[in-house]
């Protein structure tokens, strides 16, 4: 293509990108179509993606085409493996998807659709895809090393301690949170409990299928597992219209809760592969296929945005959680924008897979974007759907009553239209009994997903089947990640007990298996019982604390990153990290001094302590608060001192005191043919 | 009238046909875009749900695909895949 004919494409892009973006950031007092949003990301995500790392690629890391990587280097045909850049996409995209950037975006729409967006977009452009890119790029010049190693050997020993705490505590807050989210989606849904629990004889079935008839064809054996799957969100509209086997399904959250920390504890202490790797297909393949789906829909059905840009609680007194735009919209979108738990990932598996240098700019930046796009559908899923309805789904019992009468009359009074008969046709048009209280965001989630699929596949008439559908997805999905993740944080426990006494940390040892998987689930399962016992809904404490948590570890690696940078000695080209990790200590610390400090016992957990006590209410209940404090205190006490540290090591290179130098593997031609490189 | 009719008419089922060429030709350069990117589609799906590295084994391994074969790849899996940190 001719230069100026390039110069003019990128100019119309910027253009469309500016005008989408004061779009959706002026308008006022009238609806806007979803496609607004959709136009401002994508512009906005190509001209990031064109420029800003194209810049950071040639400036700031200086990406060698000639450098081999540790794919090439240590090639095993294992772990190490030059990959296609499209397939090492695929791969990553599938494995930093998870349900954060779905939930968060949905409970920070309580803001209106315009702070959560702008958030994600200029989040991801300038914090997140720079970070996951730079993690990613860092990781390969020293052969595939983990975050928690990079911050030991770049910044010292205290480094990659504090890292360590943060992934694992970030494992523990959020399989607690997410558990709590399908608990919420479950209770008292005959239907969805029956879709949730058939994917269990599907997953063995499957399993079975794998290993006996057709060795090794996964993707036959998904989609089979896939349509098995259709069949029992059929067989659960037949369940909850038959009222014995409607009963039976029928369970509330204490006993979901407790048949969810049985099946964590067995998913991470029992050799189940044969359950749980096809479940773990079967999750992905349903995941990348909603999200494809959801995408096609947006563009096809152009939805209106029902939800006004600002709602009244900017002022830091929703329902939903409570808290001020600053610092608590950022907390709460958290993957969508920025995520640390993405920088495990990207000095994980993807480092391994990497061909050329080069093209950790597609994956690493590349792979945020897409991530971010899936929040932004998330943020219109919720925005379509009328404000009365979103916040009658959202808002907790202690907040707007038990009755839906009394709920929909104080949400009215918001200023948010809705009566108690709208939201049982709407509950009857989804196959459930009721859509009040539903906190937690899947549900909300659910029904915006079903409202713009039948809009265009179906109509109303399937409207309950696409949103247990959409259920099914989230339940699925958030169940895989509380088996593999348990699993994950059972490695880790063994890993540091291995240190105390030797066969803590044998892997294939059972008792230790069984005490660390039971120390894990203990953990998680304690967040999800405060969250069913919260009359808050849970959500409130939790999904802040995870955000937290995860913003936090999201702080370290922009620690480690920037600390490599001046050690490289391009110190002049430290914003591009510096300033992203100045915005996460900003956020991260003013949120953790709310959420621990703030008067308001709807915010801070020191004062719902102190009210609860007052109340005399349950001992429990006041515990929990002052543990998520403790908590919130210990993690930011110690991202300071990694800060510090950072800091210092810094200072040291910048004056001088102390020699430029990296722990990066040495430089080796690459073989492999250059036209690939193209 | 009718001869400037019937020219009008002329040029506009010429324009009519470098139109249909023309979308026949973008039909055709997606379809062929399609095309090409179908076996990195599928290499990508079967990258991301392990049928790939399955194939590596055997390869590794001189081994023919068969339920022991499945049995053996799964075994050498599974710790890896345990460990494998899944994202929120």
């Amino acid at each position: 293509m001719p230069k100026i004919l390039r110069v003019v494409l990128w100019i119309a892009v910027s253009l469309l990108g500016a005008l989408a973006l004061a779009t959706i950031a002026l308008h006022r007092g009238e609806q806007i179509n979803a496609l607004w949003l959709v136009v401002a990301a994508v512009c906005t995500y190509a001209v990031g993606y064109r420029f800003y790392s194209s810049f950071i690629a040639a400036k700031v890391l200086a990406l060698d085409p000639k450098r081999a990587t540790p794919a090439e280097r240590l090639e095993n045909g294992r772990d190490f493996v030059p990959t296609n850049k499209w397939v090492v996409f695929g791969h990553h995209f599938a494995a930093i998807a998870g349900p954060g950037p779905l939930v968060g975006p949905v409970l920070a729409a309580q803001f209106g659709y315009l702070p959560g967006t702008l958030w994600i977009i200029a989040g991801a452009v300038l914090g997140g895809c720079v970070q996951d890119f730079v993690i990613l790029l860092f990781s390969v010049r020293r052969d595939g090393k983990s975050l928690t190693e990079m911050a030991k050997s770049e910044i010292g020993r205290v480094g990659g301690f504090v890292a360590y705490v943060s992934v694992l505590s970030i494992i523990v807050i959020l399989l607690g949170a997410t558990a709590l989210i399908v608990v919420n989606a479950l209770k008292a849904s005959p239907w969805g409990t029956f879709t949730i629990a058939m994917t269990m004889p599907i997953a063995v079935l499957m399993g079975f299928y794998l290993r006996r008839i057709r060795p090794g064809k996964v993707l036959e054996t998904s989609l089979l597992g896939f349509v098995l799957v259709l069949g029992a969100i059929f067989g659960g509209q037949w369940v909850s219209q038959t009222p014995s086997w409607a009963a039976l399904f029928t369970l509330a959250a204490p006993t979901l809760a407790i048949l969810i920390i049985v099946y964590g504890f067995a998913a991470s202490a029992l050799p189940v592969w044969l359950l749980l790797a096809p479940r773990d297909y079967l999750s992905t393949f349903v995941k990348l296929g909603t999200i494809s789906l959801l995408a096609v829909g947006i563009v096809v059905f152009r939805p209106t945005l029902n939800m006004p840009p600002l709602t009244r609680f900017v002022d830091g007194t929703g329902p939903i959680f409570a808290g001020t735009i600053f610092p608590f919209a950022f907390i709460t979108i958290a993957c969508g924008a920025i995520s640390g738990f993405h920088s495990l990932i990207s000095s994980g598996t993807t480092p391994k897979l990497i061909r050329h240098e080069p093209e950790t700019r597609f994956v690493g930046y590349g792979g945020m974007l897409a991530e971010s796009m899936v929040a932004i559908m998330a943020m219109i899923a919720a925005s379509v759907l009328q404000p009365g309805v979103y916040f009658a789904v959202n808002s907790p019992a202690g907040i707007v009553g038990q009755a839906p009468e009394a709920a929909a009359t104080t949400i009215s009074s918001w200023g948010f239209q809705v009566s108690a008969a709208q939201m049982a046709t709407l509950a009857h048009a989804v196959g459930e009994r009721t859509l009040f209280n539903r906190t937690g965001g899947a549900p909300a989630f659910a029904v915006g997903m079903a409202q713009i699929f039948s809009n265009t596949l179906g109509g109303q008439a399937v409207m309950a089947l696409w949103y247990h559908f959409a259920i099914m997805f989230e339940a699925l999905f958030i169940l895989t990640i509380i088996d593999a993740g348990t699993r994950v944080g059972r490695f880790m426990l063994q890993d540091a007990l291995g240190h105390i006494w030797k066969p803590l940390g044998r892997t294939s040892w059972y008792p230790s298996i069984l005490f660390t998987s039971a120390l894990i689930v203990a953990a998680w399962g304690n967040f999800l019982w405060q969250g069913i016992k919260d009359p808050l809904g849970g959500i409130n404490s939790l999904w802040p604390l995870f955000g937290i948590c995860n913003q936090l570890l999201a702080t370290v690696a922009l620690c480690v990153a920037t600390t490599i940078i001046v050690k490289t000695a391009r110190a002049h080209y430290l914003f591009v990290t510096l300033i992203p990790l100045c915005w996460l200590v900003a956020v991260t610390f003013t949120a953790s001094w709310h959420k621990v400090l703030d008067k308001n016992p709807r915010v801070g957990f020191l004062a719902h302590a102190g009210q609860l006590a007052k109340a005399g209410a349950n001992p429990r209940l006041i515990f929990n608060d002052r543990l998520d404090a403790a908590i919130t205190s210990v993690l930011v006490a110690m991202v300071a001192t990694i800060l510090v540290e950072s800091a210092w090591e810094c200072s040291r290179v910048l004056s001088g005191a102390k020699m430029a130098s990296t722990k990066e593997a040495p430089f080796v031609m690459t073989r492999l043919a250059t036209e690939e490189q193209s | 009238m009718r001869e400037a009719g019937s020219c009008c008419g002329a040029n506009a089922a010429t324009g009519d046909e470098r139109a249909i060429e023309t979308s026949q030709g973008t039909v055709g350069v997606m379809v062929a875009a399609i095309v090409r990117s179908l076996p990195v589609f599928v290499a990508m799906l079967r990258e991301v749900f392990d049928e790939s590295a399955y194939q590596r084994f055997l390869e590794r391994g001189q081994m023919e695909s068969s339920a022991s074969a499945y049995a053996l790849f799964r075994r050498e899996n599974e710790l890896a895949r345990s460990r494998r940190a899944r994202c929120c």
